[in-house]
């Protein structure tokens, strides 16, 4: 069974106005982060995967189904928007029951999925108040429990940490992270990139409307060949290892870690660094503790191809 | 050609039409909860019971004016014509179905319905049930309301008129008249929410439309409800000076025909709207 989500080529102009345009991709099961600045497309391609706006050309299908097909479509994606929105008058589990009863499911398996989606995000205890009168953080919430109630084996976030305080983040990247493990499909778009990118598999960086690059995120970065990679090596002689890799032409930089006991080191040519690492730790001389990457997360990445001027959102 | 058909009906056999069913039930009763039992339906309420009250309020005042019952079944035919027809329902129906698909749009909550595993041509018909329940049941009891409150001062001769006269039949012919205007009255204003942002400008047109209707072409008649509804009045009300515009008859037509050409009519515009409906994207910073 096809289990991707696939774009083929889609472009989508609003008039005159670029949204996406030829977007090609096929993501696995797995969390995807969406990462790019204002107005590059994000959620353009999240209305897309879902069919809330029709491509322009090109053609959609998430695990082998078109969104035009909405009765068995929409059974397996859940979609929580940014419209910060809903119908009027209705409680947290009108709203919740209301949605589950047009899946077709009985009275009790809406009753018994809403409240269940209710404790998922941690929200039972406001389910019988009016939405109108719960804070941002809440309406926040109960939209995610709204696009979770089904069980979707793919589940569509446009910004889903927006307006919740510390904790509920937390909390949220949490569930995030263990739908991932359950085997679903996470297509996630944040600023928040430091965290979400603790829980993300792939990454889709896309400006102005065109992707510039998709994948694993320790793949893009290495991909990244213009950029040296920064790596912190945690060691008990920083000083005198970082004189040891100067030694060499590919290394570019050294930067002492702030607690005095590692050095960020950039480099070139990452392989050649490693083997170098090895030989200095064969030596003896330095006693290294632990060696990582510093800058091959969503973040750097986004700063690298696309700039931190750009203002990721 | 055989073979063909063949196909579709197995295509239609296999259709999951009992899910569908279930879902267009249960959009109706949510939607029906929102036109009904909200406070923005107020107005609709005043719309629909404005004649009752009058008639209310004669009743119980004027007791002792003279009572003349030719007078008041012109004067009940009257304001089913002038008024519910042509106002009442008119912009009931406006209020109603306008807030459908544009009322959710302007709120942002259509997106919600558009997410969820029904098909879109079902969303729109089961949204036109309910907004055609809503008007009905507003505008039918309404009319009931009126009619009693015609006759019942008339006591033993009011319901030798209503149950051993004519009285029944007309009163079958006012709601039948209702039924058909909220029909087909909502869903041209279904549509025309669909097409335009506001749709008011366009409803005003369709009210002048309305209005010089009997003078046009006759095959523009036929894109008219109320054109259709003329002929299926009980009783004719002779109008004087532009009034006679609204009740003139330039072209008799049984009233089978009549209301075969406003089903056809609703079913052409309905079918259309699905059309819309299914190409419709969620932009709301544009809508």
């Amino acid at each position: 069974m096809n289990d991707r989500i696939v774009f083929e080529n889609v472009s989508k102009f609003y008039g005159e106005v670029l949204g996406v345009n030829r977007i090609s991709f096929s993501i696995p099961p797995g969390i995807t982060t969406l990462v790019g600045p204002n107005g590059s497309g994000k959620t353009t391609l999240m209305n897309l995967m879902t069919g809330l706006v029709q491509p322009s050309s090109g053609q959609i299908s998430i695990q082998g189904i078109a969104p035009g097909e909405p009765d068995t479509f929409f059974r397996m994606v859940g979609y929580c928007t940014q419209f910060d929105s809903f119908p009027r008058g209705l409680t947290g589990y009108q709203f919740l029951f209301d949605s589950l009863m047009l899946h077709g499911v009985s009275e009790y398996d809406a009753f018994r999925l809403a409240g269940e989606a209710m404790e998922r995000v941690r929200l039972s205890d406001a389910a019988g108040r009016k939405i109108a009168a719960y804070s941002k953080g809440m309406r926040q919430k109960i939209r995610l429990a709204q696009a979770i109630a089904h069980h979707p084996r793919v589940l569509v976030l446009d910004e889903p940490l927006n307006g919740l305080d510390p904790m509920a983040r937390a909390e949220s990247l949490a569930l995030f992270e263990e739908l991932g493990r359950q085997g679903m499909h996470l297509i996630i778009s944040s600023h928040i990139l430091d965290e979400v990118d603790r829980i993300s598999d792939r990454v889709i960086l896309i400006t102005g409307g065109y992707l510039i690059a998709e994948g694993n995120i320790h793949q893009v970065r290495q991909e990244v060949r213009d950029k040296p990679m920064q790596v912190l090596v945690r060691c008990d002689k920083p000083e005198l290892l970082a004189s040891r890799m100067f030694s060499v032409n590919h290394c570019v930089e050294a930067r002492l870690h702030g607690d005095g006991k590692g050095v960020f080191l950039r480099t070139a040519d990452v392989d050649e660094f490693y083997r170098l690492l090895n030989d200095v730790a064969v030596e003896g001389l330095v006693k290294i503790e632990a060696v990582a990457p510093a800058d091959d997360d969503a973040n750097a990445i986004y700063n690298y191809l696309i700039g931190s001027d750009g203002g990721a959102s | 050609m055989a073979a063909s058909a063949n196909t579709l009906t197995n295509r239609l056999k296999q259709q999951p039409w009992g899910l569908w069913w279930l879902q267009a039930r249960r959009l109706t009763r949510i939607e029906v909860r929102r036109n009904l039992f909200s406070w923005r339906a107020t107005w609709i309420y005043f719309l629909a019971f404005v004649p009752t009250i009058i008639l209310l309020i004669h009743a119980v005042f004027d007791r002792d004016g003279k009572l003349a019952m030719s007078e008041d079944t012109m004067v009940l035919a009257g304001i089913v014509q002038f008024y519910y027809i042509r106002l009442g329902i008119f912009f009931g129906c406006l209020g109603i179905f306008s807030r459908l698909i544009r009322g959710e749009m302007v709120e942002r909550s259509l997106h919600y319905y558009l997410l969820s595993p029904v098909r879109r041509e079902i969303l729109l018909l089961a949204k036109f049930a309910a907004g055609s329940f809503s008007a009905i049941l507003l505008f039918g009891s309404a009319m009931i309301a009126d009619f009693a409150l015609v006759y019942m001062p008339y006591g033993t001769v009011g319901h030798d008129f209503v149950f051993n006269g004519p009285g029944l039949s007309q009163l079958e012919a006012y709601l039948a008249i209702a039924v058909l205007a909220c029909l087909g009255y909502g869903a041209v204003f279904l549509l025309l929410s669909m097409i335009f942002r506001n749709p008011m400008p366009a409803a005003m047109l369709v009210l002048g439309w309305e209005a010089i209707n009997p003078v046009l072409p006759s095959i523009l008649q036929r894109i008219s409800v109320a054109s259709y509804l003329r002929h299926l009045m009980p009783v004719s009300v002779p109008g004087d000076g532009i009034f006679a515009l609204l009740t003139v008859e330039t072209e008799p037509a049984p009233a089978w025909a009549a209301v075969l050409g406003l089903l056809l009519l609703i079913a052409v515009v309905l079918a259309y709207s699905c059309y819309r409906i299914r190409r419709l994207e969620i932009r709301y910073t544009t809508d």
